[in-house]
């Protein structure tokens, strides 16, 4: 048993903080933000040089080969530095090739998502903004040689900046909503398909609204098995989620270290803020929401990275926590600034923001903690 | 980053789990499963000692010639695991066994070595810790029990309070100030104390639960030989702070299983019960309740493991070690605080009452488990040392 980092992922860790310190400094961010894309094309290939993009598709398709373990010291320093762009919204849509497409989809895809050429998002959830199989309404009718889909997708992360989306849509109604969902890869700029880009109260995060207005695809965009979309898009988005929470582990991890650091040289009264028991004992109660997440967090990725029949529960446990911990954690480091904290000056409202969007993001906690009642038979 | 076990250690864990279905006592179902040692279960569970330490089940951290198994923390997890999963007996001697015997293998002479840990593996002899004095709780090197030299001995006299199981105690771990003109950490000695010293009285203080488990210890010129010092003279302070990261880190393990056994308890309750009409893991509050209790007990088990690897790769345990006590008192708390709220009104039965849940063992449970953010080491005392040791905030 070793329940901790290997010595390349501790080297991953330093390369990933050394490079995002350099290219996503505080200025950096803000100013994605305030563009409608959320980052340049400039950065995207200097994520691809890295190997990041690809980090953990197999080396037959472009990828690094790596596992969930190394992309969660990523995901961790990528919290870290709230770093905006399609990163996340791109591995989800190639972890959805990965798991449900041909041998000659995946080297196509995978490959141009690696080298920084293609951008793929996950077009699956809808206004009704539910997580569940009944959840998706989009319809795709056979016809011809291909599909008719027809829809509106919501929350779509990116969208506008993919070159293609992978649509979850019904191709079969019947009792049990898991059976007839399948997947299909959407060129960005198929007729009938309309991408709206939302304001977004986390604008690093750029969500998007996508109708599909009888959107005609061939038969060789659907991904995988017809019908059987939903065991793929549910194992994807479970590995996702782990991913997730690493990200939110290390924005929390940074809220706590820049609070830890202002209340050392935050002078009231005539002495450091932290020498107050009312600050410190709030310091100690981030600790222990940091640490809780980060142990939940790497067992799921040690747990979805294996497999184990525990998977399911491990993404679910940490979901739930990091839920909660990101979102207090950046709330009381704001209170800890006191005013500053609460300017647009100062980066907290950055991390307040993310948190808020990350727990709303595949189930927040009350969610994720039925789904835990669930599995363990309550 | 590996959970798997090595053939070994699953060796191990199958022999622990057979071990367990043949030995534990058929007997220990009748008193009430409750996690903290009852006085009416001390002898049941001074046998079950003995017999974990004949099977060779405790102490396998501790090195072979001490009475341990000289085995690794990943073994000793195992070992954790398996009891919790079979609602295993609590230790008895569970200050000994995390506390005194750690501090005296690390700090004792080779006679002391030989002399005490393995009959605190056994249950021979019972330990108890004389740390807190009625001045002197959170604020310990402020403690005012003296010791004077006299000839080859010391001379105690003073007080100690809330010592658990003292009343039962062969020995103790006794600071007392042997320099009162040195500064108050560096005026400190740390004494195996026989109990049955001529000028030792214990008066048992009746606690919130009604049980007597605690005391008040008095010392009338009790002579201890010097020999009966451990880590030397007036360096009682740091052994001191040792026997407390041993209590977190060894304890650690002993009370996350413990919680999980009282957790799965209270599932159990919880789905014999009905709230409103319904069963209680029906409503969806509840289950949400139960849920994050089970969440926060699963994270306190990969804090420990986070714990163990950095000791077996030779590194100190970081700020998981200390997170990993508040987390285990906040839970526990809460976890016992929804047992009484699954129970509404009958919440109110004591024991006594024949229709009272489960003989009125949650009721124990619920009182006792106040004290959990006050003992060893109060809940703000543990949050000023995160904050100071592991966060490096200015001392107030």
């Amino acid at each position: 048993m070793d329940f901790g980092f290997n010595a390349d992922q501790e080297m991953l860790r330093a390369t990933a903080r050394k490079f995002l310190e350099n290219e996503c400094t505080s200025e950096l961010v803000r100013a994605r933000m305030a563009d409608d894309a959320g980052f340049t094309a400039q950065f995207w290939t200097k994520l691809a040089e890295q190997g990041w993009l690809g980090l953990v598709y197999p080396e037959q398709y472009g990828g690094a080969g790596l596992g969930f373990v190394d992309l969660t010291v990523l995901m961790e320093e990528m919290g870290r530095a709230v770093m905006p762009g399609p990163f996340f919204s791109t591995l989800l849509g190639g972890l959805v090739i990965l798991e449900a497409g041909s041998d000659a989809q995946k080297k196509e895809w995978l490959t141009k998502i690696a080298e920084g050429e293609a951008r793929v998002t996950l077009a699956w959830t809808e206004p009704n903004a539910r997580w569940d199989a009944a959840g998706v309404t989009t319809t795709a009718k056979a016809g011809g040689s291909g599909y008719t889909l027809s829809g509106t997708k919501l929350f779509v992360p990116d969208a506008h900046v993919a070159q293609a989306l992978v649509v979850v849509a019904r191709t079969r109604e019947g009792k049990n909503p898991g059976e007839g969902v399948s997947l299909f890869l959407v060129p960005a700029g198929a007729k009938g398909l309309s991408v709206k880009l939302l304001p977004t109260m986390d604008q690093t995060r750029k969500l998007c609204e996508v109708k599909l207005d009888d959107v005609v695809v061939p038969a060789g965009a659907l991904l995988g098995a017809k019908d059987g979309g939903w065991t793929p898009l549910a194992r994807v988005v479970e590995r996702a989620t782990v991913a997730l929470c690493a990200e939110m582990c290390g924005g929390a991890q940074k809220v706590l270290d820049m609070t830890t650091e202002y209340a050392k040289i935050r002078i009231a009264f005539g002495k450091p803020i932290g020498s107050y028991q009312g600050v410190k004992h709030k310091a100690a109660d981030m600790l222990v929401d940091v640490e809780n997440a980060k142990s939940l967090t790497y067992y799921a990725a040690w747990a979805v990275d294996e497999n184990v029949p525990e998977a399911a529960l491990a993404a679910s446990m940490a979901k739930a926590y990091a839920s909660d911990a990101f979102r207090k954690v950046a709330g009381a480091g704001i209170q800890l600034h006191g005013g500053i904290g609460f300017t647009w000056e100062h980066d907290l409202h950055l991390y307040f923001k993310r948190a808020k969007s990350s727990e709303a993001t595949f189930g927040d906690a009350t969610f994720h903690r039925e789904r835990v009642a669930q599995l363990i038979n309550l | 980053m590996d959970f798997t076990l090595t053939a070994d250690q699953e060796t191990l864990r199958k022999r622990v789990r057979a071990w367990l279905t043949d030995n534990i006592p058929t007997e220990w179902k009748k008193f009430g499963l409750s996690e903290v040692p009852r006085p009416e279960a001390y002898e049941f569970l001074r046998k079950w000692q003995k017999t974990l330490y004949d099977a060779g089940f405790i102490g396998l951290t501790w090195p072979k010639e001490y009475g341990g198994q000289g085995l690794t923390f990943v073994e000793e997890m195992v070992l954790h695991e398996e009891m919790a999963l079979q609602k295993a007996p609590p230790i008895l001697n569970i200050l000994g066994v995390g506390m005194a015997g750690p501090t005296i293998i690390a700090y004792g002479t080779e006679e002391q070595k030989k002399r005490y840990p393995a009959k605190i593996l056994s249950c021979e002899e019972i330990w108890c810790q004389g740390y807190s004095e009625p001045n002197s709780g959170s604020d310990l090197a402020s403690l005012q029990t003296r010791a004077v030299k006299d000839g080859d001995h010391w001379v105690i006299n003073g007080q100690k309070v809330w010592t658990s199981l003292a009343h039962v105690a062969d020995w103790m771990m006794l600071l007392a100030r042997t320099d009162p003109e040195a500064p108050r950490h560096k005026g400190i000695t740390y004494f195996l104390l026989d109990m049955k010293s001529p000028g030792v009285t214990v008066k048992p203080l009746k606690q919130i639960t009604g049980d007597a488990e605690f005391n008040e210890v008095f010392f009338d010129n009790v002579r201890v030989h010097e020999r009966q010092v451990l880590g030397g003279v007036n360096n009682g302070w740091a052994v001191g702070l040792t026997t407390l990261m041993y209590e977190r880190l060894a304890l650690g393990f002993g009370l996350q299983v413990r919680l999980r056994i009282t957790l799965e308890s209270l599932i159990d309750m919880a789905k014999r019960m009905e709230k409103h009409g319904r069963g209680v893991t029906k409503d969806p509050v509840m289950r949400q309740k139960l849920a994050a209790l089970w969440i926060d007990t699963e994270a306190l088990k990969y804090m420990g493991a986070r714990a163990v690897t950095k000791l077996l790769r030779g590194e100190l345990p970081g700020p998981e070690a200390s997170a990993g006590k508040m987390g285990w008192v906040d839970t526990h708390q809460r976890l016992q605080e929804l047992a009484m709220e699954i129970q509404g009104p009958y919440a109110q039965l004591a024991r006594g009452a024949d229709i009272a849940v489960d003989n009125g063992v949650w009721q124990y449970s619920f009182l006792r488990s106040r004290a959990n953010s006050i003992e060893g080491g109060t809940t703000e005392i543990q949050k000023n040392i995160i904050g100071e040791r592991v966060l490096g905030l200015p001392k107030g």
